[in-house]
């Protein structure tokens, strides 16, 4: 099989399961998982070509540039497609269990995230604005309704609330690519950094609106009103695929314009002013997820605060942080998968997720809670954490540029996500009151409890592997093409 | 293009307009709409860059109007129906 059809097929089979699943009217779990297995197997089969060439390339209807639609793997696409495939199938084992006796959620479930999962695929594959415009409203358009899945009215607000977000935010991106494409007159990534001309008003001006509508789609302080109700609402399952994948493919973009087309209309000032926002989102989540009384809200605002860390490769732009920025990437959404999984077996036990109501649940839900901790090492960053290489990166970064007010950050950030996760530890493990309160929930089952504790291991994996993935992310410079 | 375009100025007035709408409105169909109006000020604008090629429009910004208008429907009918399922829900709450 030539390689070139790797790309294509990471597209196609997802959307081609997904209409299936539509078509057939009786959920197919089964489907899914063989499909997001699959995927992970093509995934795989990208590396050797990506390792050895640098980058794959599938020419759409073999049409050369500048007509031609590419897909393109290189090492940062190949990093978010490997996340996303271990996640997907995480996800799906669990989502197998959660919704085994509810026919009409598992039907919309089984229809809407394989094609959420190709249109995840196609944006990172994507090498063109306007393409990258489409599968960033694909995403949005397959993605709001799983928020919807939580049951009847609970969270069609935040859903709603999400979706007038999100479509502004690709409208602001779209109005960038318009007076972008005026300058340039091309799309493609690869053609923009040269055919743009240095430092005009319509250039900056398209830069800029094209990098505030990411910011709102990717949640960034001051745009993340929309995303704790939203995460923290949604079914488990969909909270993991929405904080883990779908605010991290924004959060993507931003750094693969801003080291490729958008190089030479930056500024060092801009730079700062994206690292100030991250760093205010790093304490103003944590901060928040600290004050949550309630463990889904913790675990959303908690994303708030990560997304913060992949900013800061803005201002310091050397490799080091480029590097730190995307592991951090990978690492966190290896972590929430399994902090949301967890958490969502304690809301099935509990029927509820009461922060102060959780005593005594260590017996019971010992699996999910180890996942839960062992995510958490990662969040914190302790060693020997994905999470861990991701600051230990950032904090490299900082010093080989002399800027420590970063170094501050990071360091506030781990102690504040220590402070929030310990907090929902110490409420787990201690003992009940006397009279322990009636638990409808069940138990969950072994499937959902290990799903959540194999995605924390993998997270914690994430330190130990690290060199080998680095060398296939490569430098910024050569990241970008 | 010598001068200030006419139809540039309405551009930048109905995404000016679009966004004035989204910050200060609170009702969700307010908010759809002004969003549609910022989005048709961004096709204009698409259409406007059209011309800049001598002989006869670039076709490429036309092609990403079109598929933008698409987006924009669909986008906008699955909000209406979001609208709809906010509005039964609170009116099941009342009764």
């Amino acid at each position: 099989m030539r390689p070139d059809v790797l790309p294509v097929m990471l597209v196609f089979l997802p959307f081609l399961a997904g209409l299936l699943q539509f078509i057939a009217g009786r959920p197919a779990p089964r489907l899914g998982n063989v499909l997001v297995g699959v995927n992970l197997l093509l995934v795989l089969a990208l590396i050797p070509g990506v390792a050895d060439e640098g980058a794959i390339v599938a020419n759409l209807g073999g049409w050369s540039e500048p007509l031609a639609i590419h897909l393109l793997a290189d090492g940062l696409a190949l990093l978010m497609l490997l996340l996303t495939a271990l996640l997907a199938v995480a996800v799906s084992l669990y989502a197998m269990a959660a919704w085994r006796d509810q026919h009409h959620d598992a039907l919309r479930f089984w229809t809407l995230w394989p094609l959420l999962l190709g249109s995840l695929n196609a944006l990172f594959l994507s090498r063109d604005l306007f393409n990258i415009y489409v599968t960033l409203e694909l995403v949005t358009l397959a993605a709001i309704p799983l928020v919807l899945l939580a049951g009847p009215g609970k969270t069609v607000d935040a859903a709603l609330r999400y979706l007038l977000f999100a479509l502004l935010g690709s409208l602001i991106y779209l109005a960038g690519v318009a007076l972008l494409y005026a300058q340039a007159g091309t799309l493609d990534l690869a053609l923009l950094a040269d055919a743009l001309p240095d430092s005009t008003l319509a250039g900056s001006l398209g830069a800029s609106l094209i990098i505030v509508g990411i910011l709102i789609k990717a949640a960034i302080l001051p745009f993340h009103v929309w995303l704790p109700a939203a995460h923290g609402g949604a079914p488990a399952a969909v909270s993991a695929i929405l904080s883990a994948l779908v605010v991290k493919a924004a959060a993507y973009l931003l750094l693969r314009l801003w080291s490729g087309p958008l190089d030479p209309l930056v500024t060092p000032a801009a730079g700062q002013l994206l690292g100030a926002l991250g760093a205010l989102a790093i304490l103003f989540g944590s901060w928040q997820a600290f004050r949550q009384e309630r463990l889904k809200l913790v675990v959303a605002y908690s994303t708030v605060a990560q997304l913060g860390y992949m900013l800061l490769f803005f201002p310091m732009a050397v490799t080091a942080a480029w590097q730190g920025a995307v592991y951090h990437g990978l690492a966190h959404g290896l972590a929430k998968g399994a902090l949301f999984l967890a958490a969502g077996n304690i809301l099935l036990y509990l029927g509820h997720d009461r922060l102060r109501e959780m005593r005594g649940i260590d017996r019971p839900l010992a699996v999910s809670l180890l996942a839960f901790g062992l995510a958490g090492v990662s969040i914190m960053g302790l060693p020997p954490s994905g999470g861990f290489t991701a600051k230990w990166l950032l904090l490299t970064a900082s010093v080989e540029t002399g800027q420590w007010w970063w170094t501050i950050t990071l360091l506030l950030g781990g102690l504040l996500a220590a402070a929030y996760v310990f907090r929902v530890l110490r409420l787990a493990f201690l003992q009940p009151p006397e009279n322990v309160p009636d638990r409808p929930g069940m138990v969950p089952p072994p499937l959902m409890a290990w799903s959540a504790t194999v995605l924390a291991v993998l997270a914690i994996v994430l330190g130990v592997v690290s060199a080998p993935l680095l060398e296939l992310l490569g430098s910024p410079v050569g990241g970008s093409e | 293009m010598t001068g200030i375009e006419p139809l540039a100025v309405a551009a930048a007035g109905l995404m000016g307009i679009g966004l004035y709408g989204f910050c200060l409105c609170r009702h969700a169909v307010r908010r759809l709409l002004s969003i549609n109006l910022f989005g048709n000020g961004v096709f204009l604008a698409l259409i406007l860059i059209a011309r800049r090629l001598p002989d006869g429009p670039d076709p490429v910004p036309h092609a990403m109007v079109l598929t933008g208008i698409v987006i924009a429907v669909s986008a906008t009918a699955f909000g209406l129906a979001l609208v709809r399922r906010q509005a039964r829900t609170r009116g099941d709450d009342e009764t």
